[in-house]
């Protein structure tokens, strides 16, 4: 067992999850056979391989060029108003589970 | 008029020559959903407005005797995890299941420019995070072909409503195979572009190296037509790329003698159902008499594909996934008294247990001390399965696979045993990660009258060839 009930409140926590209690004890149960099953990567040497993030870098890229000029292709003029207008702010607003017709209203974010 | 064959040809054909208007086959379509899809489960939501007015359009450019778009007509669904304003989209999750979009989804404006008439929008896994379409916060949808079983997933509603006959297209997404699996569970095309050709913008993201979007279709030659309406560079998503949109109707007719049709031994391996085999094997034989040449590959990362993506995908997702706090949209939970516990609660009521559980594995996989160990060694695993296919496609022009290794398996069966599920997408996993295209046509049945796919990979860009030859397949099998 590699990942322990510790473990699971710890990442739950990073996650912004409550969990209950079953979904923990699942939880541990689950997290332990999938990894135990991605362990396997282990099994290749990849030392001298580089990670790859994203399939885009492997085409479109002007490899002769340096930093961002290789994307070059992706960029475009930096104007006022973007690629569109942005939402008037009803529409912005419309699916705000809280709001006062200005702006999101929250629970209180400073506790006393 | 049998709702049951209908192509984009034959609708947009009858519409444009007067035999029958826009707005009749869409509520024809209505009617057929109404009474059959009660049962299969396809539809989340109907956007009947839209439908109508679109169709009405349509039928007033035909009245004028002017030619009809691309698609003029043709009722289609889409996979709810593309927006569309002002119609209900939930992504399957009970998080967003009063959420209704300001803008559309480029895929999807690009459809409805082209013609199409949207019936609605389709069930699918939470978050298109599964493999039988189970996982949907709403209700299972079941396989047409047998109600017992699951249509796969996670674009379980796209390929079922095909299949059915309540749809003629629709649109799905493939992040791990969700637009493959489905569709040969299903018995109907479905086809992967590759990474970057259509844009993901107002798709509702998953992972974002790997999320897709691509049609389902009855005929290869119609999902040739649906990728030229969707194809191309999208100034609103910088990750689609700006290559030329060939005509891939046109190209359907090229001939197939001569391309070299690699086949990898690793996808006939432990795991492969005995039918399954039999009929990919065949559908290979087929192919070597059109006169492709047959040539063996070796593809030697691909048992390491599956988990390769389950760090990918999950850690994406955490990240992604991290907006869904409801303050500006979606589910808030009314039991919060202070902001970071309105947070937690209203994630833990609106997320489903699929979901919870890859938000934990990717955060687990992201956190520090474990970021090298899983997520860096995943990336560099990941390296390695590109090669593998930069390396086959100097062989050959296109890989011939199952699809998935079994026919669509029962409800219930797997929904226990969350890696059991994962191996599902065995076969499709690996495209994704190589950001190569892919599509799945029908190939054969089971003894049991169940669909069996054949899966056909092929270079960056190049989804003219493997749709040239899966329309060569197909034509040969009719």
């Amino acid at each position: 067992m590699r990942v322990t009930e510790k473990d699971v409140l710890h990442v739950a926590s990073l996650a912004n999850l409550e969990l209950t209690e079953g979904e923990r004890q699942a939880m541990l149960r689950d997290l332990n056979s999938i990894l135990d099953y991605i362990d396997r990567l282990n099994q290749l040497d990849t030392s001298n391989v580089p990670p790859m993030a994203q399939v885009s870098d492997r085409y479109g890229v002007d490899h002769s060029k340096q930093g961002s000029e290789r994307f070059a292709y992706a960029s475009r003029e930096d104007v006022l108003h973007g690629l569109r207008p942005s939402l008037p702010r009803e529409e912005a607003l419309s699916n705000a589970p809280d709001s006062d017709g200005t702006f999101f209203i929250v629970p209180r974010v400073i506790e006393r | 008029m049998n709702l049951d064959n209908l192509t984009i040809d034959n609708a947009r054909t009858a519409i444009s020559q007067g035999k029958m208007t826009a707005t009749s086959l869409a509520a024809a379509f209505y009617a057929r959903i109404e009474s059959d899809d009660k049962q299969v489960g396809a539809y989340l939501t109907l956007s009947k407005e839209r439908a109508l007015a679109k169709a009405a359009e349509m039928d007033t450019i035909a009245s004028r005797g002017d030619p009809l778009p691309p698609l003029g007509g043709v009722p289609v669904g889409i996979k709810d995890v593309m927006v569309t304003r002002g119609v209900r989209t939930t992504a399957g999750s009970k998080i967003l299941e009063q959420y209704v979009p300001p803008y559309d989804c480029t895929a999807v404006a690009r459809m409805e420019a082209a013609g199409a008439v949207i019936l609605g929008k389709m069930n699918c896994d939470e978050f298109a995070m599964g493999s039988s379409t189970e996982n949907s916060a709403f209700h299972p949808v079941r396989n047409p072909r047998d109600l017992k079983r699951v249509p796969g997933g996670s674009s379980g509603g796209s390929a079922a409503a095909v299949a059915a006959g309540t749809a003629v297209v629709t649109l799905g997404s493939d992040t791990g195979g969700s637009i493959r699996q489905p569709a040969s569970f299903c018995g109907v095309v479905g086809l992967m572009p590759t990474y970057g050709r259509v844009s993901r913008y107002g798709l509702i993201a998953f992972a974002s190296s790997l999320d897709h979007i691509g049609p389902l279709t009855k005929t290869v030659k119609d999902a040739a037509i649906v990728l030229r309406v969707i194809a191309g560079r999208d100034p609103m998503d910088s990750t689609s790329a700006d290559v030329p949109v060939p005509d891939y109707v046109a190209e359907l007719e090229k001939p197939v003698k001569g391309l070299r049709v690699g086949v990898a031994r690793e996808y006939f391996g432990e795991g492969l159902d005995a039918e399954v085999r039999s009929a990919v094997e065949a559908a290979i034989q087929q192919l070597a008499s059109l006169g492709c040449e047959v040539v063996p590959v070796s593809l030697p990362h691909t048992e390491y594909a599956i988990p390769t993506y389950y760090v990918v995908a999950t850690a994406e997702a955490s990240a992604n996934l991290a907006r869904f706090d409801g303050v500006r949209y979606g589910h808030r939970s009314k039991r919060a008294t202070n902001l970071s516990e309105m947070y937690r609660l209203s994630r833990d009521e609106g997320f489903g247990p699929e979901v919870k559980r890859r938000i934990m594995l990717g955060t687990y996989a992201l956190s520090a001390g474990y970021y090298d160990a899983y997520y860096l060694k995943a990336q560099r695993v990941r390296s390695l399965l590109a090669q593998d296919f930069d390396e086959a496609f100097k062989k050959v022009d296109a890989i011939v696979t199952p699809t998935s290794p079994t026919a669509a398996f029962r409800l219930g069966e797997k929904v226990n045993d969350p890696l059991a599920m994962y191996l599902a997408d065995i076969y499709t996993v690996t495209a994704d990660l190589a950001g190569v295209p892919g599509i799945s046509i029908p190939c054969g049945e089971t003894q049991e009258k169940l669909p069996i796919g054949l899966q056909i990979l092929g270079r960056h860009f190049d989804e003219a060839t493997i749709l040239r030859l899966a329309h060569a397949h197909e034509r040969a099998r009719l």
